[in-house]
């Protein structure tokens, strides 16, 4: 290692004013309220949140409660191999397989039970993609609240999907489609206040 | 090559054979095969030859192999700051006899490595001022890194058994027959920034005598590794360094990579080098607004977390996670950046100085600032080293000691940036060198922002990472790999290697042992905190209480890596 590597950054002896509080006072309050007014009236760059009215909004990758997706006739698509069960580093899901008595020949199994600890989840999105089915994917959806522990631990019934899934709930899974006009957008934006209702 | 025969010649001149020290063939780092009878002859002998020169301690663990006569390994690692080489040290140790001499007396870095590889194996180390476990709780029953510990073991731990040092229960009273008194300084305490505890006695507002006590938030990381996949592991490190989880994640998949002897492609490590360097940046925020929170100065504290904040945006629209990014995978990438990666960085670099500026008018020639800092938990760059110190904690005491300059990954080596050195070695001159910190870490950024060329992610060996969802889809092959990767997890030859990165609070190093299997058969982290907040307790004596906050702060200690 060279010196040329290295820049010294020693303490800097005080300058004589510095050492008075008076003017560093006057100095230091106009970066405050600098900010101060920045923050009231040009709301653009703030990063803070008025959450739960304003809900600020996150990329599509986000990973966020699980969605198991179905096939057209309302099936799930999941065909019970097991793979996201293995993969989960949580130990989280666990699935029970059946036979599927109507299909035989493209898929032979589906989950009887199908239920993920979301307690025990820690969101890695490993299931997604150790699925080979595209039948687990992950939504936007983070702010999970639960009474009791028998409660977080979700079955098929919870996680299923029930018909079309907003756009802008969709999160991390294999396809993203077309990517968004922005890119990553910054600062950060926030989902606009719903009106309130009336009354 | 060469050098690396000089070296071990060098080390064998005052052991001819038959003398307890063996040179093992190959492997990744000069390698010596110890008996426990020479060793603190040897040990003293590479810290003081001007030859050898090793300095650092960086690493002391245990591994456990049942099938051998002689069960268990004690591991050192090595490190001279001088001449920049690295050994390793194994001593054999049997079950029956599990003992092995102290090297506290050489360096005081093997303390708490030291006491940890007796609380998880069982290893005594005669002559250990100290010698109890660390990461458990006192009643704890087993070790728990032994092979044949069941990790689904449970043990009812109360509150009452908790570990309180010797001196504590004493009574003393001072010169002036004042009684003194013992305070908990911690565990829940908003300024001891994750749950750690410390025991002080307090003569008046004076420290004189303190312990640490750590394991609040043990979760068993290296147990847990070894019962899952290689790649499983990753959301694992994710939790070590929580402020930087990137870095660590990045770290692990470097080692295990270079014992698979495979490197990720190019532009999966300019991505991981600019998102590293970016939580570079996010923890020395962290770590600076916290202290100054900590000493009283609230507003630049919530100006350092107003880029942070921007900065996890890009990490989570990378990731998909904003704490816990999960991003890397042994071989790259989980996934490419999305579209608008390059303008959201260069927004950041645009965004991130001003923020700085701000915080530097109003706090690096603060009166208030420089005075309950200057001269608090001051260190000798000789006593840092001793202590097992890497990172901006180092470098302030005037040892320019960087991994990425002392042995570049990432290729850091085509990268123009300098180490930030400051030679006090007190809490003020840790604030000064991760300032400048930043703004070499901003400088890299922009650097690799411009290499940042069109590619693969992820390499495309099937036995190392998933093939592409769409083939795992229409292709049979694919969808066998797929299945194989999953089901089997990925195999490591056998072999063990020292993989160190720099993290963002000094050296993280993974030793990790393979048998050859989808598991990894050992995984010892190597971390940075661990070996500074070891020191902690006395740099502490002769303080206030009040700069006891200040202190801690500046040493950046995460607790999650900490106590893994």
């Amino acid at each position: 290692m060279t010196t040329a590597d290295i820049i010294v950054c020693d303490a800097k002896p005080l300058r004589f004013l510095q050492r008075f509080y008076v003017v560093e006072i006057v100095k230091g309050l106009a970066v405050t309220m600098r900010h101060f007014l920045g923050n009231l009236f040009a709301r653009a760059n703030t990063v803070t949140v008025e959450w739960p009215e304003v809900k600020r909004e996150y990329s599509e990758r986000l990973r966020g409660r699980h969605i198991l997706l179905a096939r057209e006739d309302g099936s799930p698509r999941c065909v019970a191999c097991y793979m996201c069960e293995t993969a989960c580093p949580a130990d989280c899901i666990h699935i029970e397989a059946e036979e599927d008595a109507t299909e035989s020949v493209e898929w032979e199994k589906r989950p009887k039970v199908f239920t993920i600890d979301l307690l025990r989840c820690v969101f890695c999105g490993f299931c997604v993609d150790a699925c080979p089915k595209e039948a687990i994917i992950m939504s936007r959806t983070h702010e999970m609240a639960f009474t009791s522990r028998e409660e977080a631990i979700v079955g098929l019934r919870e996680l299923m999907q029930q018909g079309p899934i907003p756009r802008h709930d969709l999160g991390y899974r294999p396809y993203y489609g077309p990517p968004p006009a922005g890119g990553i957008a910054l600062p950060i934006p926030v989902k606009p206040a719903p009106a309130r209702a009336s009354g | 090559m060469a050098q690396r025969e000089e070296l071990l010649a060098a080390i064998q001149r005052g052991y001819p054979e038959g003398a307890g020290v063996a040179v093992l063939p190959g492997g990744d780092l000069p390698t010596l095969r110890v008996e426990k009878r020479v060793l603190l002859s040897l040990a003293r002998r590479l810290k003081d030859d001007p030859a050898l020169d090793f300095k650092l301690l960086s690493d002391v663990c245990g591994v456990d192999y049942p099938g051998r006569e002689e069960r268990f390994e004690v591991v050192y690692h090595l490190y001279s700051v001088t001449h920049g080489h690295r050994i390793r040290l194994q001593v054999p140790v049997q079950e029956d006899d599990a003992s092995v001499p102290s090297v506290y007396g050489v360096w005081k870095a093997a303390d708490w490595f030291e006491r940890e590889a007796y609380d998880m194996f069982g290893i005594r180390f005669e002559g250990h001022p100290n010698l109890k476990r660390i990461l458990c709780h006192p009643s704890f029953q087993g070790h728990a890194l032994r092979k044949d510990y069941d990790p689904g073991q449970r043990w009812l731990l109360r509150e009452g058994e908790q570990d309180q040092p010797a001196w504590a229960s004493r009574r003393l009273e001072d010169e002036d027959h004042f009684e003194t008194q013992v305070l908990n300084l911690g565990p829940s305490h908003p300024a001891s920034h994750g749950t750690l505890r410390t025991v002080v006695r307090l003569d008046g507002e004076v420290i004189t005598d303190a312990e640490a006590e750590i394991g609040y938030l043990h979760r068993c990381f290296e147990k847990m590794a070894e019962q899952h996949t290689w790649n499983q592991v990753i959301p694992f490190t994710d939790r070590l360094n929580y402020c930087s989880s990137m870095m660590n994640g990045v770290g692990y998949a470097l080692a295990v990579e270079k014992m698979l002897g495979i490197e990720a492609p190019r532009r999966a490590q300019v991505i991981r080098l600019i998102l590293s360097e970016l939580s570079r940046i996010m923890d020395h925020l962290v770590d600076i607004g916290a202290n100054l929170n900590d000493v009283g100065a609230m507003t630049p504290f919530l100006y350092m977390y107003k880029a942070r904040e921007e900065i996890y945006s890009v990490l989570e629209a990378c990731a998909g996670g904003r704490l816990t990014v999960s991003y890397v995978r042994i071989g790259g990438l989980a996934n490419d950046t999305p579209a608008g990666f390059e303008d959201a960085v260069r927004y950041l670099l645009k965004r991130i100085p001003p923020l700085m500026a701000d915080m530097e008018k109003l706090i690096t020639q603060n009166l208030i600032f420089r005075q309950r800092t200057e001269r608090v938990g001051a260190m000798s760059p000789a006593d840092a080293l001793d202590w097992g110190w890497t990172g901006p904690c180092l470098r302030a005491c005037g040892v320019p000691y960087d991994v990425r300059k002392a042995q570049p990954y990432l290729g850091y080596e085509e990268y123009d940036f300098k180490i930030p050195v400051a030679h006090t070695g007190d809490t003020y001159a840790r604030f000064l060198v991760r300032v400048e910190e930043v703004r070499q870490s901003l400088a890299i950024v922009e650097q690799a922002l411009a290499r940042l060329e069109p590619g693969a992610v992820i390499t495309d060996n099937h036995l190392v990472a998933l093939p592409a969802k769409e083939k795992v889809y229409t292709e049979m092959e694919s969808l066998i790999w797929h299945f194989k990767w999953v089901m089997e997890g990925m195999k490591v030859p056998p072999g063990q290697v020292y993989g160190c990165t720099e993290g963002a609070n000094g050296e993280l190093g993974f030793y990790i042992v393979s048998d050859g299997g989808g598991k990894p058969y050992r995984i010892k982290v190597r971390p940075p905190c661990f070996a500074i907040f070891q020191a902690y307790p006395h740099m502490l004596k002769g303080h206030m209480v009040a700069d006891s906050v200040a202190i801690l702060a500046s040493l950046n200690v995460i607790a999650g890596e900490l106590d893994r």
